[in-house]
């Protein structure tokens, strides 16, 4: 067995948003070479951004990913608010974290029930999974309705929303116009509640990494659009000091940069990570849920992610209860900002993990530099590590199953590789 | 309907953000109902189960970007007895067609570091621009239910319902206080297609053409109008060059923008 030479060759990745492939060689018991190969094209935002008008990053930048719009408009507006010294607080900040409330619920919903569950319990896809068990499925849509609902009243739609701009939104919803939502979320967040119990009974892999793990953490809230920059390895730094411990590589086998931590090397960010480092900003029903499902206040099984994610998924309906029912309506949608010559950076956490963006304008507001960092360029090596280890300590199974298997550990980061393409950047080459 | 009835439908993505493809995910109430009335032949985004064509219906997302997209859809097109583009980069090649006003070498080397490594075309194109297309459905994103009516339509073999007339009709219907009237607002809305129900401006904001051009339209005349009320040419040009940037009424006016600078 030992000697035994494997090929594995998956030549387009499904469910994940995007297009990538898998390039896996086995030799004599290890694994001799892995590429996560990104053959998603090029669409150079970075290079087109440059003499637009700051105003309309958040817009433009929502185009690089139709999963996650709302996590660009947020790194894009918090990086142009830092520019002008801007800070936007009270409801307009709340409804800055209910229009993210609403695009957690929407993309975990769908990556847990309709891209991942379906790997631990065989099914090729949802709808296949869905004649087995309709109710469950039909559950998961109704939550994920939910969540997408809550992008189309504070944002406009659910894709691209229309309605963010730099000191906040265009218009604000009246009480009356969030109140609908809360009776609804209540139902998800009942729902979310089972349907942690019902992802801890997946049949589970039994693997742990000692990951670096890196997110945002807040004084006193689950990170979304604030914070600072942390790991359990000691990584503590404001998102204006991100370019300091993270560089980017281009590999040649991939249209997406890889992202490592400076004398390092690879990360994990994503649910997995937010969860390790701010277990204990958790509301009490997720955390409660997370105990009661098994899981201690830090999980390093990568295929755990989604059960880790499902906690995500109540959090979000449980903290979009609160706001919506302490919401008054603010007296104006946006707080005036002008631009400055100068720099901003900023970081918020898209379901998939931290989005870093930073942008150098002029007087009149003109981008003349834009840097964005997606969080699967970030996961990349990670995940090219994880299928490594993940095959070598399961080199009894057949090809059809290992194929899988190595699908279902990518799958685990919930990849993006629309987001991953566009990217970056130049002082690569000088640091090496 | 039954099994082998049941049309095989196809989802190809190009260069694209992958969002119109999931508005056929975001079809909650839906999306088990269109998966019982055709077969999903193809379609990554949601299964790893794959059926070889010919295809009855293919769905295509995204613009031509490399050459080896170039020859992709010819021989999706040979395969396929319908097919419909969906979104502004399956329709007019989209934001980055951005490109197409730019050397793209220069792109190449501003993004990545080594730019040997990026094999891309000098142009970002719809995909009418490389084969036959059945049927365009626009937007950026498309509206879900336009994307069911068209499906709903292939399967009832009768042509789409999609209004191709401008924003400003839906405005009025919706009863929204015109923006550009009233307050002076940047709005694309007068040349714009509808779909998207007059969004921007019942959110206080003028219309940025989400859905490109609409049938018969005097880009130049509202040019000048937003000239008027304060709008300068850069800004009239980035206005008319983005999401649709490729399609022809908008690119001709952003040039002519451009060389009047």
């Amino acid at each position: 067995m030992a000697s035994r030479t494997v090929s594995i060759d998956v030549e387009t990745l499904a469910r994940v948003e995007g297009e990538g492939a898998l390039h896996l060689r086995v030799k004599g018991g290890k694994v001799s070479d892995v590429r996560l190969r990104i053959y998603e094209p090029p669409r150079f935002f970075e290079a087109f951004l440059r003499g637009r008008a700051w105003t309309e990053a958040p817009d433009i930048t929502a185009r690089i990913c139709g999963i996650c719009p709302v996590a660009y408009q947020m790194s894009a507006v918090h990086a142009m608010e830092a520019v002008a010294g801007v800070i936007v607080k009270g409801q307009l900040r709340e409804l800055r974290r209910l229009l993210y409330c609403g695009e957690w619920i929407e993309s975990h919903t769908l990556h847990v029930f309709m891209l991942h569950a379906p790997d631990f319990l065989g099914y090729d896809d949802v709808i296949r999974m869905a004649a087995d068990h309709p109710e469950l499925v039909q559950r998961a849509l109704a939550v994920k309705k939910t969540g997408n609902d809550i992008v189309n009243v504070v944002g406009g739609r659910e894709i691209h929303p229309i309605n963010v701009r730099v000191g906040g939104f265009y218009r604000v919803p009246t009480r009356g116009e969030l109140e609908p939502l809360l009776e609804r979320l209540k139902r998800a967040r009942d729902e979310a509640v089972d349907f942690v119990k019902f992802v801890a009974t997946l049949p589970m892999q039994e693997l742990e990494f000692d990951y670096e793990f890196v997110a945002l953490r807040h004084p006193s809230e689950y990170p979304f659009n604030e914070g600072n920059i942390a790991s359990n390895k000691g990584i503590d730094v404001t998102p204006a000091d991100y370019e300091k411990v993270f560089r980017e590589q281009h590999v040649a086998h991939s249209n997406a940069l890889h992202s490592v931590v400076r004398d390092r090397g690879n990360y994990h960010t994503g649910p997995l990570a937010r969860y390790a480092l701010n277990f204990d900003r958790l509301s009490p029903i997720a955390q409660q849920a997370a105990i009661e499902a098994g899981l201690g206040p830090v999980c390093r099984n990568p295929f755990q992610s989604i059960l880790v994610r499902t906690i995500e998924l109540l959090y979000a309906c449980d903290e979009a209860v609160r706001i919506i029912e302490q919401y008054e309506r603010p007296d104006r949608p946006f707080v005036e900002a002008q631009p400055k010559v100068g720099v901003g950076a900023a970081c918020t956490e898209a379901p998939r993990g931290t989005l870093y963006h930073r942008y150098r304008i002029d007087e009149l507001g003109k981008i003349l530099e834009a840097k964005i960092v997606p969080p699967t360029a970030q996961n990349l090596p990670t995940i090219e590590d994880d299928v490594r280890r993940f095959v070598e300590s399961h080199l009894d199974l057949g090809q059809n199953e290992m194929t899988w298997r190595c699908e279902q550990t990518i799958r685990n980061y919930d990849p993006c590789i629309s987001c991953a393409t566009h990217f970056l950047k130049l002082d690569i080459e000088r640091e090496d | 309907m039954r099994g082998a009835k049941r049309p095989l439908v196809a989802v190809w993505k190009f260069a694209s953000c992958d969002g119109c493809q999931l508005s056929l995910l975001d079809c909650e109430d839906e999306l088990l109902a269109v998966a019982g009335a055709i077969r999903i032949a193809y379609f990554p985004e949601a299964t790893r189960a794959v059926v070889e064509g010919p295809y009855d219906l293919s769905l295509v997302e995204g613009s031509v970007t490399t050459y080896h997209d170039a020859q992709r859809i010819q021989k999706i097109r040979n395969e396929s007895k319908v097919l419909i583009t969906i979104g502004a980069c399956a329709t007019a090649g989209g934001i980055q067609a951005l490109r197409n006003f730019a050397d793209v070498r220069e792109y190449t080397s501003a993004v990545y570091a080594r730019p040997e490594y990026i094999e891309t075309l000098a142009r970002s194109s719809a995909i009418a621009d490389h084969v036959k297309v059945d049927f365009e459905l626009r937007g950026c994103p498309i509206n879900k239910y336009q994307l069911l009516e068209v499906i709903s339509a292939f399967l009832h073999g009768r042509k789409p319902q999609i209004p191709s007339y401008s924003v400003c009709v839906e405005c009025k219907r919706r009863g929204t206080v015109c923006v550009l009237v009233s307050r002076g607002e940047a709005c694309l809305g007068p040349v714009t297609q509808a779909g998207c129900a007059g969004l921007c401006p019942a959110y206080s904001r003028g219309c940025f053409g989400c859905y490109g051009p609409s049938e018969s339209v005097n880009a130049p005349s509202l040019s000048r109008h937003l000239g008027e009320v304060g709008l300068g040419i850069d800004a009239r040009m980035r206005l008319f060059r983005s999401f649709n940037a490729a399609a022809e009424p908008f690119r001709r006016e952003s040039e002519a923008l451009e060389q009047g600078r």
